[in-house]
Formats: structure tokens, sequence, C-alpha cells
């Protein structure tokens, strides 16, 4: 009797105390590999911490920490982002992945959220990922219409899954509506290297290469496409209109606000449950930018079709019949890519001449 | 009028009051930086140094990671120190941090999955090696070819920053990581861990090395012909020669040393703290050891000090970018602003002011 009253009283005060916790904003932290002023991939994840901002007002509190470098010190930062009282920690870059994992293990009442990573070793750890390859289908799709000279070329930053889907999607959708075309790949090992990109878009046009896309954050090489008349670009991550309309004739934009609005709304009425997120083109996060001037009406048209198409659910990028590098079938007819089979992809598909660097 | 008169020797005093002058003036002037970007200057001093080490939340993680984080800049100053005394400048640590740490992980990898108490020390060796053999290059350069080892060493870098990332995305990459860059991860498996040996001080085998290293270097500069070598070179390079040093020796003792010093650090990192070979894994702890060399004076007791200080400036510089959302870039300008008052205040100890108008020289 005695027993099952101190039970209840503990359970009222624990209710009591819950309650009060409540009272207090949510705390939401976010780990940058770069600074806010980057242009690109950070500069979008903080675009989406400010969306938080805005949604909830006072009752998120969120704070941030630019240029944390991948390793030692991504745990020590978290771990003191953690013991000052976060109750949510999104970290926004691939090398963070093992870090996270790690101070997760030791805040158990702490979420966790990576970003472009596959390790969730613990209950409290999810990761989130965006399906970029159906932006690059449509870049794809202007590159192919847009070339003169058939060869389009890709600033390619590291041979890993994510960015092996890209450079199979853009060149799959480029040679759909231009069967000449062919794609030339530059490894520029690296995300952000504005020396680098320039130099590898410098190579390329000089190759003949007249539309660049790349999976590297820096404006760098729209710069260079600038001073060659004819060539075109893309702008990556974020919009970089300041190269509109031409040689930025569209973009592929990261947009992380619609998840990070929807994690934190989640910690805050206590459903937040771990899992992987991919969202794309119908969950907002994956924007084509304004298509410009520069490409015809008819090609936008059917850029803007095939935006709406992948929205819809009604089209996927990765739809058979597409063959490997080697010859051997991929996709059968009408066959559609599992998120497995994308997650893995580790080949070039036909048609592209290049080898991916092991 | 103010004058500068040459001190006949420099003056203790200002030799030992120097760093603690740079220091307040760097606060002085830090303070002003945080003012300007509308920060209280108070708050964001007391969070860069006294939240790390006395914070009711922080502390106890906090006071470890100095320990952490000051551990390679420590080893990799005391090894350039005695180079930068002979005159012999190793600007590239961080490619020898690289390599040290790249081949010390390719030794474990190479007998992973094994269990034995052997592998570690050998990794340890192999660390060194690399290290050294990386610094060998601009010292057989510079004693054959009399090249420059200030461009041979610090252009290494870049070159020991690529061999990194073809290591993290290929020959040393996880069979097991589904095609992602980096190794596997070297402090989950127990015979390449280096663990915290006691908990929660944050003392990990790079920090004891990094002990050992700063008595070994104070009892070989201030008691063995070595340090007396090393000294006479840098002061008076023609009385060394005449006193029988042999500077191509020097040249190859200094930058192996450092580099054998800067590749254990890189192991102890890579095995440690860092965990995995990625592709940045280095994070400029070789060129933040330069500024830790100088702001110790070259003095290995001085760069144990200036090691922890510099950690604790990073530590509370990350602390007061969240809390008091300072900018990355303001906590730079501020570490430089250290190095910046030291240098300018090291004037005091070689020169005296005059103040009046004292007759020409």
């Amino acid at each position: 009797m005695k027993l099952t009253k101190i039970l209840a009283a503990a359970t009222l005060v624990s209710g009591l105390a819950t309650a009060a916790v409540a009272e207090d904003p949510t705390k939401v932290g976010f780990v940058y590999v770069g600074p806010i002023g980057d242009g690109g991939w950070t500069y979008q994840h903080d675009q989406g911490r400010l969306a938080v901002e805005a949604a909830y007002g006072d009752k998120v509190e969120t704070v941030y920490q630019e240029n944390v470098p991948e390793g030692a010190d991504a745990e020590r930062v978290l771990t003191q982002m953690a013991l000052s009282g976060a109750d949510i920690i999104f970290t926004t870059s691939f090398g963070y992945m093992d870090p996270t994992n790690n101070v997760a293990a030791k805040f158990p009442d702490v979420k966790f959220e990576h970003a472009t990573g596959y390790k969730r070793e613990h209950d409290n750890v999810s990761t989130y990922d965006a399906r970029f390859y159906e932006g690059r289908a449509i870049l794809g799709t202007i590159a192919g219409h847009m070339t003169q000279s058939n060869k389009i070329g890709y600033i390619a930053s590291f041979p890993i899954p994510e960015v092996i889907q890209g450079i199979n999607s853009s060149f799959l959708h480029a040679q759909k509506v231009n069967p000449d075309v062919e794609m030339v790949v530059i490894w520029a090992y690296t995300w952000f290297d504005p020396a680098k990109e320039a130099d590898a878009a410098k190579a390329m046009i000089e190759q003949g290469v007249d539309v660049i896309l790349q999976h590297t954050d820096s404006t760098a090489p729209l710069a260079e496409a600038a001073k060659t008349p004819g060539v075109i670009g893309f702008g990556q991550a974020s919009d970089m209109a300041e190269y509109k309309p031409s040689p930025r004739v569209a973009s592929i934009i990261d947009e992380w606000s619609p998840y990070y609005v929807k994690r934190v709304g989640e910690v805050m009425d206590g459903t937040w449950e771990n899992g992987h997120s991919w969202g794309g083109m119908a969950e907002g996060e994956v924007v084509i930018g304004e298509i410009t001037a520069p490409v015809p009406a008819d090609v936008k048209a059917e850029a803007e079709a095939m935006v709406a198409a992948i929205t819809s659910g009604e089209y996927h990028p990765f739809t058979g019949p597409i063959f490997k590098q080697d010859g051997s079938v991929f996709l059968a007819e009408g066959e559609v890519a599992t998120d497995l089979q994308l997650v893995q992809m580790d080949f070039y598909v036909q048609g592209i001449t290049a080898e991916i660097p092991q | 009028m103010i004058r500068l008169e040459k001190r006949p020797s420099p003056s203790r005093a200002w030799t030992i009051a120097t760093p603690l002058v740079a220091v307040a003036l760097t606060m002085v002037a830090g303070s002003i930086l945080f003012m300007i970007l509308g920060k209280d200057p108070f708050a964001a001093i007391k969070t860069i140094f006294y939240d790390p080490l006395f914070h009711p939340d922080f502390a106890a993680f906090s006071r470890p990671q100095l320990l952490v984080k000051a551990g390679p800049l420590i080893l990799i100053a005391i090894g350039l120190s005695m180079g930068f005394k002979a005159g012999i400048w190793n600007i590239g640590a961080e490619g020898q941090y690289i390599i040290g740490a790249l081949a010390g992980a390719a030794v474990g990898l190479a007998l992973y999955p094994a269990e034995s108490f052997l592998i570690y020390p050998a990794m340890v060796i192999a660390g060194a090696l690399g290290g050294w053999a990386w610094a060998m290059i601009p010292a057989i350069l510079r004693t054959k070819f009399r090249t420059n080892e200030i461009l041979v060493s610090l252009l290494l870098v870049y070159v020991a920053e690529n061999i990194l990332a073809s290591a993290a995305v290929g020959w040393l990459r996880n069979p097991e990581g589904g095609g992602f860059p980096g190794s596997r991860n070297l402090s989950k498996w127990a015979s390449s861990a280096n663990p915290e040996l006691i908990s929660g001080t944050g003392m990990h085998w790079g920090v004891v090395a990094a002990f050992i290293a700063v008595i070994l270097a104070y009892v070989v500069m201030s008691r063995h012909l070595l340090g007396f070598q090393i000294q006479l070179a840098g002061q008076a390079p023609r009385a060394a020669r005449f006193a029988g040093v042999n500077p191509s020796r020097l040249v190859v003792l200094c930058l192996g040393i450092s580099g054998m010093l800067a590749g254990m650090a890189g192991l102890f990192e890579v095995t440690g703290p860092a965990g995995q070979i990625s592709i940045d894994f280095n994070s400029g702890y070789g060129f933040t050891a330069i500024i830790v060399a100088f702001l110790g004076r070259l003095n290995p007791i001085g760069i144990l000090l200036a090691g922890l200080l510099m950690a604790l400036t990073y530590i509370g510089g990350e602390l007061a970018q969240f809390m008091l959302g300072l900018p990355a870039a303001a906590i730079q300008a501020f570490q430089g602003m250290l190095l910046f008052f030291l240098l300018g205040v090291d004037v005091l100890s070689n020169y005296r002011i005059r103040i009046g108008t004292g007759k020409a020289a």
C-alpha cells in the first residue's frame, strides 16, 4: 500500500518535472562543415535552421557551430552541444558519421540527426538525405538539349554512391534527348575548393565541353564558364542566382527546411522516432531553381513536365531498361530501381566511357 | 622621443613576462573585437578562458579535452622547436603528421583483425618512421642539393594531403563501408585502439608521449652535447662550424626528430580521438604547432604551457561560438592576435625603451 503511494507520488513528480522541462524552449543544435556564408551546402542548412526559428518562434532556441573539421573535433563539439542542453542536434556532413554515433551513445536523451550517412547504431540516431538524383535528371535533360558540341562535363567530388547516382542520372537523361552526347567526368576530391573546381572547369572547356554540371559547392565553375561565350552551367546546392541568366541556366537546390521543421516539431510533441529519411521533390527537399531565358521554351516546358512527373511519383529517374557500363542489365524494361540498389550504386551506366577511380 | 635601444643580452624578466603581457593584450584587443560584433566582451572572455575549466556543466568534460587537444600540439611543437633553435625550418609538420598516421594505420590494417598486444607498438613505430621518412625528403634535398627546406617541407604537405585522399577513397578504405570513403575505425578494434588510459582525464598514449617528449627535450637541450650544438648553430653558425658541428648532420637530425614526433602524433590521433583515416583527417595540428613552439619560446616547459593555452582557446572558442553565437572567424582572429602580440611584445626582451632626447648613436 505504502509502496504504491510512493510510486504514485513519484510518477506525479516526474510528470510535473517533464511538464516543467516542456516549458523550456526546445534547444536545437546544428554542426556545419563550412562557413554559413559558403553560398552552397552549409548556407542551405543554415537556411533550414532559420526556417525552424521562423516556424516555432520562442518555443525553440537554435545554436550552431560552423567550420567544424570532420574528425576528433567533431566529437568534442557534439559533446559540448549535448552538455549545453540541446534536445536535438543535426550534424550536416558525411564525415560526422562516427562522431555522431559515438556521442549519441553517451547522451541517450538527446536526439541526433546525421545528414547523408547510413550508420544508426543507437535508438536516438536518425539519418537523412535528399534524392538529388531526381534534380540531376532535370539538369541532364536541359544539358542534353543545350549542348552544341555534344560534350557535357561533370565535376565530381568523391566516388561515393550519392555522387555516382548524380552522374548516372544526368547522363541517362542527357542521352535520352540527345543520343550523341558524351560525358567528361573530372574528380575534384573535394566538396568545396574554388581553385580546384575552377581548374576542372577550365580543363573541360579546353576539351570542348560546353555544358558543365557540378557536384562541388563553389561558384568557381560558373565563374569559369562565364569567361567563355557559349558555355553554360548550373547552380549547385543553392540557387547561385548571381550568375543568372547565363552561364547559370538552372539550379538544383537543397531545401532542408521542411525536414528540419518537421523533425523539431516531432521532438516538441514527443513523437520523434529514429529511422532514415530520403526525401526528394515530392517532399520539397530537392528544388529546381528558375530556368532562365537562354533555355528555349520547349526545353523549359519539357523540364518542368519532368519535375511534375517526378513530384507526383509518376516517373522515377532510374526506370529500365538501363544497362551498366559493361553491357550487363541493371534494370529490365519498366523496372524501377529500389532504394537499396541506389544507395549501393558503384558503377557507371552504359555510354559513359570514363572509369570510376578505385 | 621614444627610441629602442638594443640590450646587450635579452632581459630575463621580460623573456618570462612577454607571454603573460601578450595574453593580457590579446584579451583587451579581443574584447574590443567582440564588442564591435555586438557581444558582451566579459562574457566572451569568460567563456573562452574560464568556462572550459570551471563551468558546472562543461568542465568535467572540457578539462580532460584540454589534454586531448594539447597532446599532439605539444608533441609536434617539441620536435619543431629543436630545429627552429638551430635555424632549420620545418614548416611541413602537417604533412609528416599525415604520413605518420597513414603508415601506422596501414601497418595496423594489414594485420586486421588479429588480436595481439604487439600490434599497437608496431603501429607507433611505423607512424614514427613514416613521419621521419617524409621529413627526410626536405632534409636530403637540402644537404645534397641545397634546396630550401621551408619550401620543400611546406609543399610536401599538399602532396601528403593528396595521398591521404587516395588512401581514404582507395587503398585504406573500409571494405565493409559500402563504398564510402574512410578506413575502418581503429579506435574500435582493441589491438589498434588508443583509449583513454585513466577514465575522465583525457590521458591517452599520445599525451603520455608528449609529456615524455617535454622531459627528454628539456634534458637534451640543457644537458646534452646535441642541445649545445643546436643552440650554437642557431646563434652563431660560423662559431658552430669551428666548434666541429657538422651542419648537414644537424639538418638530418633536427628534421628527422621533428618528422618522427609529428608522425607519432598523427598515429596517436588516428587510433584515438579521430579513430579512422578520412579524407579530411588532418585538422591543422602541424601548422598550429608552429605557433605553439614560438608561443612557448622554443623552450620545452614553455611549449607545454603554450600547448595547454592554445588548447584552451580552441575549446573555449568552440563554447563561445555556440553559447554566444560568435562567428568562427572571430575566434580565429582572436587566436591570431595571440601570436601577433607575442611577437610584438617580444621586442621588449631584446630592446629597452628609452624616452627622452638621448644623443644620436
